[in-house]
């Protein structure tokens, strides 16, 4: 692989529902390494995209290229052989059972012969525990410990663990943060940060903008199902994306408005900035 | 806002020690067990509860239930409830008969014949619930009625009753489905006896248990099957068959509830087409009594057999003890009560540290 080929890009992608249009027009492209982080409010076509990207839903038009080379997925289960991992809001663990068993779920290590084959427990525990542990989270020990017993940072950390250890190499974070409180979302911003140096091309999906920006190389503003904006790291600042992602209107619009509003306002952002505070 | 990201771990504090405790549920069961267990040996010692006779009157009846709470568990574990057996039971019990008796089949064709007709109805338990969606209490109502139906009009139509007999099908045969059993060692006075008159069914549940075990506890099907009933969609996406495992739950159950049928039927040497109602509940209540989540992923089989030893000692132990009969069903809704709450709380502690992200 060329340094320069993406590891996943979408070229134009479409999207509809019967007559509804859900996602328009789509291009994006993120690179091993590289944290692409999709911002969008409720309903703003993320969840769409996600499961696209995920092999759900196959485009209506426009193609899904992976390593460069045109691909269609014929599920999930395809798109996670091809190393696509999406971790969901709450990791897609299961509360009541044990890290190592979650961390291995359907492809449990197993010894003994013929039919009889038995879950290695003591194997699964001790990788799931290292796995973990090198993605920073110390804390976990014990892989018999129950996942219900972990904070939400700490489960996301070891959907993520278990997504890189399984060899993915595009990895989708479905709002990792939303659901977390400060020192949790920070936990996981480290973990992605980690999966970054790792050389995984990163797709963050968030709304909220403060964590995007502490790790995103590259940023997408989804509105109505079309791209809005498109842009690097350090070109945009916090008020403009979150501006961005409220509006709903188009790129030019939004950027006139707000910049009457930081005309009229001595430089402070439009009224969305006091209801993010409020 | 999250402005000031703070980049210390959430340390760890005490609650952790006490999640150990509650790490196994079927601690609890066994706990219940105990408490039982002595209650009715003070109280039914009179009575002999507790010779090798009056033993076997609870283990007995235990066993046929615990067969089929077994696969039940696994279900309820997996988040689906099966109601069906009511008329697997009876369904086992004649399609034996009719088999040997009707069209004079031998008895061990005529087992897998019983087998093959449970499976299939299983399967189409599984299918349904799989395929429509709706949820397994109402799929495994409608087969229960349909199932039920079916064994009066077979039975009628082609044994033109719905009391079939089935005499004597050979020793082997009897030996390994319905007898009783007796281990009595040394002769006189000396004799100890390990037990007695237990019927064939309660080694067949040692079986099954120990089957289960492997399966849930030890094989990697253990996790799959808990898998589902902790988050289906997340073990869909892992790559599990979801809905191929799930048909294949439904079809245990089924033929689990044939297999005490056929006990039955060869043990009493006769069948009867009557739909066995209580043992739906029966089979639920040492599910949940074992220490099986109500919400599924969870559940332990060692807490299953814990919880049906207790329902069998609860309801035949009544018998060995002055009070009153009707208490049984007292006793056995104030136990089952107990183990929703303990099950509930225990369910609540395991996921508490979440930091509440369950709720959402």
């Amino acid at each position: 692989m060329s340094d320069n080929t993406p590891v996943i890009e979408l070229r134009n992608v479409d999207k509809s529902f019967g007559p509804i249009d859900v996602l328009h027009e789509i291009s994006l492209k993120v690179g091993a390494g590289e944290v692409l982080c999709l911002l969008g409010d409720n309903g703003a076509g993320k969840s769409t995209l996600i499961k696209t990207l995920a092999g759900v839903h196959a485009p209506t038009r426009g193609e899904i290229l992976v390593d460069g080379e045109p691909v269609s997925f014929s599920g999930p289960r395809d798109a996670q052989e091809r190393g696509i991992a999406t971790v969901h809001q709450f990791g897609g663990t299961y509360p009541l059972m044990s890290i190592g068993r979650n961390f291995f779920m359907g492809v449990e290590p197993t010894k003994g012969f013929g039919p009889f084959k038995i879950f290695d427990r003591a194997k699964a525990n001790k990788i799931a525990v290292e796995e973990v542990q090198k993605m920073g989270i110390t804390r976990i020990t014990d892989g018999d410990r129950l996942v219900g017993g972990l904070s939400g940072g700490e489960r996301q950390s070891l959907a993520i663990a278990r997504a890189v250890y399984f060899g993915a190499r595009v990895l989708i974070l479905d709002e990792p943060t939303a659901a977390l409180g400060v020192k949790q979302a920070a936990h996981v911003l480290r973990i992605v940060n980690e999966a970054k140096k790792r050389g995984l091309a990163v797709i963050f999906i968030t709304h909220q903008v403060m964590h995007a920006m502490a790790v995103g190389d590259h940023f997408a503003v989804l509105i109505r199902g079309a791209i809005a904006a498109d842009f690097r790291k350090g070109e945009k600042s916090r008020e403009e994306i979150a501006d961005l992602m409220a509006g709903g209107e188009s790129m030019a619009d939004l950027e006139a408005s707000i910049e009457g509003y930081m005309e009229t306002h001595d430089g402070h952002p439009p009224k969305v900035g006091q209801e993010a505070s409020a | 806002m999250a402005d000031t990201q703070d980049k210390t771990n959430a340390e760890p504090d005490a609650r952790f020690s006490l999640l150990d405790l509650f790490r196994n549920p079927a601690a609890g069961a066994f706990a219940g067990l105990v408490i039982i267990f002595v209650f009715f040996s003070i109280f039914g010692w009179e009575k002999n509860f507790l010779t090798p006779l009056g033993a076997s009157t609870w283990l007995n009846f235990a066993s046929k239930v615990g067969i089929i709470a077994l696969p039940i568990g696994f279900l309820m574990i997996a988040g689906e409830l099966d109601i069906s057996v009511g008329a697997l039971i009876p369904a086992g019990g004649i399609v034996l008969a009719m088999s040997v008796e009707n069209f004079g089949l031998n008895i061990w064709v005529a087992v897998a014949v019983t087998f093959a007709v449970a499976a299939f109805i299983g399967w189409i338990n599984g299918v349904l619930v799989t395929r429509t969606g709706v949820p397994s209490l109402i799929v495994t109502l409608a087969t229960l009625f349909v199932v039920a139906g079916l064994n009066a009009y077979f039975s009628k139509q082609i044994a033109g009753t719905t009391q079939h007999s089935l005499p004597d099908v050979g020793v082997v045969s009897e030996f390994i489905l319905g007898d009783y059993h007796s281990w009595i060692i040394g002769e006189g006075d000396s004799r100890i006896t390990i037990f007695r008159s237990l019927q064939s069914s309660f080694f067949i549940w040692i079986l099954v248990a120990v089957a289960c075990y492997y399966v849930l506890h030890l094989s990697p099907w253990g996790n799959w099957i808990m898998a589902l009933g902790g988050d289906q969609e997340s073990a869909r996406n892992a790559g599990i068959p979801t809905d191929r495992l799930k048909i294949v739950l439904f079809m245990l159950s089924a033929m689990a509830g044939a297999l005490v049928g056929m006990t039955e039927g060869v043990l009493a040497n006769s069948a009867s087409t009557t739909t066995q109602f209580g043992m739906i509940f029966n089979s639920i209540i040492c599910v949940v009594v074992g220490g099986v989540l109500l919400t599924g992923g969870f559940g332990t089989v060692t807490g299953t057999v814990f919880g049906t030893l207790t329902f069998g000692i609860v309801f035949q132990g009544i018998n060995f003890t002055t009070f009153d009969k009707d208490l049984n069903m007292l006793f056995i809704g104030v136990l089952l009560l107990a183990a929703v709450l303990m099950n509930d709380s225990f369910r609540k502690f395991a996921s508490r540290a979440s930091t509440g992200t369950k709720k959402k």
